[in-house]
């Protein structure tokens, strides 16, 4: 199920790419705090990227500054090649079309839906845009397939579970038809069922749609179902690699107060425990990964019983 | 709890359901004048009749309409009171110490009463029955447009009114969660007098404002995310479009003006002084 997405994804020509960016919060006294340091980082087009970090460490700011909510201290934004952001200040024209290109589902489901009834919402986006009415129309019937949620169209939005709201606020950025979509840790206020649906669309997304994903998450099950792992630590990048490439090096995680995901931890166990017990190439998911477990202790002749 | 937030709203299929809110609001501002417009009993019966005729065409229950009356009962007390004992005639019905009620004040009251009722079941019939929160807030809107060129902020009072729509249900909960969180170490909100449960509600407003302030936070940064920048250049998905049905609405509400005015001059059986 998991396929390595290498061939559709274009490595030469990357989406988005910064170069030695660096931001600071002020706060009230005029302190500085500085968020992110010098962080250099190019994701190609239709990339799955999840970045990892512990409370603090700049995820949230990293995001901003990506869709300019916030603008860099220091550094450099390009865009598909265009310099966005700094050195030189951007103007309106200029963030709002990369606020288009790049969309943003937040966090806390109830916090970012605007009307009280689920067309009305998706149909938020594309209104600012100034889209034409019916254009809206077709976008917003579009966007509430892609998400599973059409037969919920005139739904009240308040009535909806946290897993149905994050999927309404997602089709509210694909009615924008932006080429990257932003996850600040999207799934982490959401029941596994919610969870899943949530990862199932955001998959879809990526893989039929080719939408470059941003998913910022503390699930490292997530995590693993990307094509590239980022690691944030303190405002700096510590590490990024492939999912198997990070979570093979679990005391470098630790070292970060970040764990691998239970499968892969317990994939590793055995490994240590079991002779003969094998470690499979990539990371499973829970299922697949009992599936292997099960298939290697036949293998070995183990009862699993 | 958590439908209060269709308020007032009875969803349904009428005629009156169906129309174009804009057209729904210019007949209850002619409606409004007419009611004060209409001085006879004759005038005033007819006017009963069609309201009666609009409030039969919604499909809503008739208690549900009782009960629109009920929190304007004080008022209606009130105004026959004063109307009673205050208005001065030819003809004394009956006398006590300083009280003087005459046939006409008798007249006047029931007049007023009829009216005031009238004004009531008619905003509640063409209005805020008959039409969802979020389409008020568009026909508002779309009225209001022309004022935007005198820079009265039409756009940014229907979003405060949408956000709002939209953030009662949430911040109701709300308020219920803090409230049983609190009960649950002690608290107590329904015993003492007022101003010892006033300051029993304090410990849920400071969470509930906080977290209110949070939210609003929050929403700002989402609406710019999602491009938002005011109500310029901005489209709508739904556009508001005059049918059929609003013209023959107002047709109606034409021909019922003008019988009100026939009426009040022909047919003045007797006439509020
Ligand atoms: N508005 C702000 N004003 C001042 N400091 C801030 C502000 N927002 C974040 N910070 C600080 O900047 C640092 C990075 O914050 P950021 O929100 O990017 O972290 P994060 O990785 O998203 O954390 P989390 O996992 O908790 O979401 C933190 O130390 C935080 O305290
Ligand atoms: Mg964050």
């Amino acid at each position: 199920m998991i396929e390595n997405n290498e061939n559709s994804v274009d490595i030469k020509t990357p989406f988005i790419e910064v170069r030695d960016l660096a931001f600071a919060y002020e706060d009230a006294d005029g302190r500085r705090h500085e968020a992110l340091r010098g962080v250099s980082l190019s994701i190609p087009k239709g990339q799955f990227v999840a970045v990892l970090g512990h409370n603090g460490s700049g995820k949230s700011t990293f995001a901003k500054l990506l869709n300019m909510i916030l603008l860099p201290d220091k550094g450099e934004i390009y865009v598909d090649g265009e310099l966005v952001s700094s050195p030189v200040e951007p103007d309106e024209d200029t963030i709002f079309a990369v606020r288009r290109r790049i969309g943003m589902v937040h966090q806390n489901p109830d916090n970012q839906i605007v009307a009280s009834v689920v067309e009305e919402d998706v149909a938020f986006g594309p209104e600012n845009l100034g889209v034409a009415p019916d254009e809206i129309r077709r976008r917003v019937d579009a966007s509430l397939d892609a998400v599973g949620m059409r037969e919920y169209a005139l739904a009240t939005t308040s009535h909806l579970s946290g897993g149905q709201k994050q999927r309404v606020a997602v089709a509210g950025v694909i009615a924008m038809l932006p080429e990257c979509i932003i996850f600040d840790e999207s799934t982490s206020m959401l029941d596994p069922s919610g969870r899943r649906d949530v990862m199932k669309t955001i998959q879809y997304l990526n893989r039929e749609r080719g939408i470059t994903i941003i998913h910022i998450t503390h699930d490292m099950s997530e995590a693993a179902l990307a094509d590239r792992v980022v690691v944030l630590s303190d405002g700096e990048l510590y590490l990024d690699g492939t999912p198997d490439e990070i979570f093979s090096r679990p005391d470098k995680l630790r070292a970060v107060a970040l764990d691998v995901p239970q499968s892969v931890s317990l994939l590793h166990e055995l490994a240590k425990s079991v002779e003969g017990f094998r470690v499979p190439d990539c990371i499973k998911d829970a299922e697949e990964c009992a599936e292997y477990i099960s298939m290697e202790f036949d293998r070995l002749g183990i009862s699993a019983r | 709890m958590r439908d209060i937030t269709l308020g007032q709203y009875f969803p349904g299929n009428s005629a009156l359901h169906k129309m174009d809110p804009r057209a729904k609001l210019i007949l209850t501002v002619i409606f409004i004048v007419v009611i004060f417009v209409a001085r006879s009993v004759s005038a005033l019966l007819l006017l009963s009749a069609v309201t009666i005729g609009m409030m039969c065409s919604t499909g809503i229950s008739p208690r549900v309409y009782l009960r629109g009356i009920k929190p304007i009962m004080f008022v209606i007390v009130f105004t026959t009171i004063l109307n009673l004992f205050m208005t001065r005639g030819d003809e004394l019905l009956f006398e006590w110490g300083i009280i003087h009620i005459y046939r006409d004040g008798v007249n006047n009251a029931i007049l007023m009463v009829v009216r005031i009722t009238l004004l009531v079941l008619g905003s509640c019939v063409f209005l805020s029955y008959t039409t969802s929160p979020i389409s008020l807030t568009d026909g508002l809107e779309s009225l209001l447009r022309p004022l935007s060129k005198i820079h009265v902020p039409v756009h940014e009072f229907s979003m405060i009114m949408t956000i709002a729509l939209r953030f009662i249900p949430t911040l109701i909960e709300e308020t219920d969660k803090i409230m049983s969180a609190q009960k649950a170490r002690g608290a107590d909100f329904s015993s003492g007098g007022l101003i010892k449960r006033a300051k029993a509600l304090l410990p849920v407003l400071i969470p509930l404002f906080v977290s209110a302030f949070k939210r609003a936070d929050e929403l700002a940064v989402a609406m710019e995310c999602r491009c938002y920048r005011g109500g310029e250049g901005r489209t709508r998905m739904k556009v508001l479009r005059y049918h059929a049905r609003d013209g023959v609405m107002l047709g109606i509400m034409a021909l019922t003006v003008a019988a009100v005015v026939i009426a009040n001059i022909y047919v003045p059986i007797y006439r509020l002084r």
